[in-house]
């Protein structure tokens, strides 16, 4: 009777510890995120107020300020959102067909080398950003291709090619080989028979390396603070320095273009989020 | 006849190596090139000298450099283990819950998608010592003094890491969950009937069968182990005085800056060789991992 009643205790802690440390976890994780966007609707006095001010007040006057444009202290928002855009979705667009093509060849070719080949392409991914920025500027600056979308685009294209490769050669290899074989037997090409069968059954894995490509060109910064210099091809998260002045930041300000840096994010993430946990596991466990 | 000559891999293969040959593989070679010379920004004929291994010469005698390569490699290692043990702890705890699970995970997810310096912006205004939230929420509960989170140079140390904790622990987390979905569950009711107390269990049947989804996280993870330059070079800039320096923003300052890019690709190389490094080493613990498991092929 006794050992039951304490036993009933000890599941009871427990399950309480367990609630406790998920929803401490919860809290850690969200905390930050909820905050940023709680100050970009706060005016710049309360912000500062010393002591701090707990209960907040409403005021859209950082985003008015921020798309008023440059004119008011503002920052040219609507042209760093534009350039991200323009660079993060021609970069995904051609490495997920660079990607894929490259996939594909690791999945469903045999070849000397192929294991090379693999680790070789992606040691190229591990190159630090910062590292390859170097040599990039000087190459770029000579090829007069500094300062504009083209060199961006061509830097995450090669940046996001060698992950892409891993993640479809991993959605091609669960397909099996039996259905494209029946499908040239059939009187498709290779090339049919890789459009109309293997495709649309690797929809879901190629939709998972595109996000993943677009997260890494959308949020790349260590590239892009060195090879843009105007408003005609800063990206978003360059532009966050906009708001840093010598000794002081705009810390209202900062918060409304991170809110609006990260809202498409979040929106593509949850339309695909499945396919994304799927996507590297699946790559990396059966590869 | 010509059509023979390239196999269909390898025309599959050509763009991307035709793209990485461009983008990352000349330019390394050029910087491979330019770390031997004294080549300054601001004079283009330095360019042409040649000077042997002297950049090299250069970093490895300077203890500037060895402290933050070494604060870099502490940083990593400090970081990875933590985000891993603390990952594992979260998915466990996910693996638990009966209801609400999706609503979780979506939740867990969301630090993935912040962009590094978004992450570094977001603490540096939190850990900021006149205004951010932990020192006002501090002075609220009745301690006087403000903290000096980000300008002390400890407590600076502390807070990068947590901002890089926090941005990366997810992908851990979420992979061993979905490793833990995965999981046969006859095992564990077997060792339930033998007799093993939770922690057995845990020991010789999760933990083994969760290896390969570890060494993939660890894998994803070391590919891009430098974006914490984006995280520090906005919370601290590599101060203060250098007490948070770490070998990519030491490199960025010595490129950048001083416009000395011999001397700054020099350490390029050293940071180059260390990530590809990580990764070797992962990737071959995955493919151990894997093979144990019978996973292989």
């Amino acid at each position: 009777m006794d050992r039951n009643q304490s036993h009933r205790n000890r599941r009871r802690a427990l399950k309480a510890l367990h609630f406790t440390g998920l929803f401490l976890t919860m809290m850690i994780i969200c905390i930050p995120g909820l905050w940023i966007v709680l100050n970009s609707f706060r005016p710049t006095v309360e912000i500062m107020a010393k002591p701090a001010i707990w209960v907040p007040s409403f005021t859209l006057e950082h985003y008015r300020a921020m798309f008023a444009g440059a004119g008011e202290g503002g920052v040219p928002v609507f042209s760093y959102f534009r350039n991200s855009l323009i660079v993060s979705v021609t970069s995904t667009l051609i490495a997920i067909l660079i990607g894929m093509s490259g996939g594909y060849a690791f999945a469903r070719y045999r070849f000397k080398g192929k294991n090379g080949y693999f680790v070789g392409l992606m040691l190229f991914r591990a190159v630090p950003g910062v590292a390859l920025s170097l040599p990039l500027f000087i190459v770029f600056a000579k090829a007069g291709i500094i300062d504009t979308h083209l060199g961006l685009i061509l830097a995450y294209v090669a940046m996001n090619v060698p992950f892409t490769i891993w993640l479809t050669d991993g959605f091609f290899r669960q397909i099996p080989r039996e259905l494209h074989e029946a499908a040239e037997i059939d009187g498709c090409t290779r090339w049919q028979a890789f459009w109309k069968v293997e495709f649309p059954v690797a929809r879901s894995g190629v939709a998972s390396a595109a996000i993943f490509a677009f997260l890494t060109s959308w949020n790349e910064f260590a590239l892009a603070s060195q090879l843009t210099r105007s408003v005609g091809s800063k990206t978003m998260p360059v532009g966050l320095l906009d708001f840093t002045a010598e000794f002081t930041i705009n810390w209202g300000g900062m918060c409304a273009l991170a809110v609006l840096m990260i809202v498409p994010a979040l929106i593509l993430t949850f339309i695909v989020q499945k396919h994304l946990i799927a996507g590297l596991t699946f790559g990396g466990v059966k590869g | 006849m010509t059509r023979r000559r390239l196999p269909e891999w390898f025309v599959l293969l050509l763009p991307a190596i035709i793209v990485i040959a461009a983008v990352v593989l000349i330019p390394l070679l050029f910087s491979l090139y330019s770390s031997f010379t004294p080549y300054k920004l601001t004079r283009p004929s330095t360019l042409w000298k040649w000077v042997g291994t002297y950049n090299y010469e250069k970093i490895l005698s300077d203890a500037k450099f060895w402290a933050a390569f070494g604060r870099t490699v502490l940083f990593l290692t400090i970081v990875l283990n933590l985000e891993l043990l603390l990952g594992l702890g979260i998915a466990l705890m996910m693996n638990k819950v009966t209801w609400g699970q999706r609503t979780l995970r979506t939740i867990l997810m969301f630090p993935m998608m912040f962009s590094p310096i978004l992450v570094g912006f977001q603490f540096k205004f939190i850990f900021n010592d006149n205004i951010g939230l932990v020192n006002n929420v501090l002075q609220s509960m009745g301690f006087d003094a403000a903290l000096p989170w980000l300008v002390d140079g400890k407590l600076a140390m502390f807070s990068i890491m947590f901002a890089e904790i926090w941005m990366s622990t997810s992908v851990f987390a979420i992979l061993i969950l979905a490793g833990l979905f995965a999981m046969p569950r006859d095992p564990l009711e077997a060792a339930k009937v033998d007799g093993c107390t939770p922690w057995q269990s845990f020991r010789h049947i999760t933990l083994p069968f969760l290896m390969p989804f570890i060494y993939i996280a660890m894998t994803i993870r070391s590919l891009d182990v430098a974006r914490a330059y984006d995280i520090v070079q906005i919370m601290t800039g590599g101060g203060p005085a250098r007490r948070t320096e770490l070998l990519w923003t030491l490199m960025s300052r010595t490129g950048y800056v001083d416009a000395r890019m011999g001397l700054a690709n020099a350490m390029g190389y050293v940071s180059i060789i260390l990530s590809i490094l990580f990764t070797i080493y992962f990737f071959r613990k995955l493919s151990a991992a894997r093979a144990e498991l019978g996973m292989a092929g």
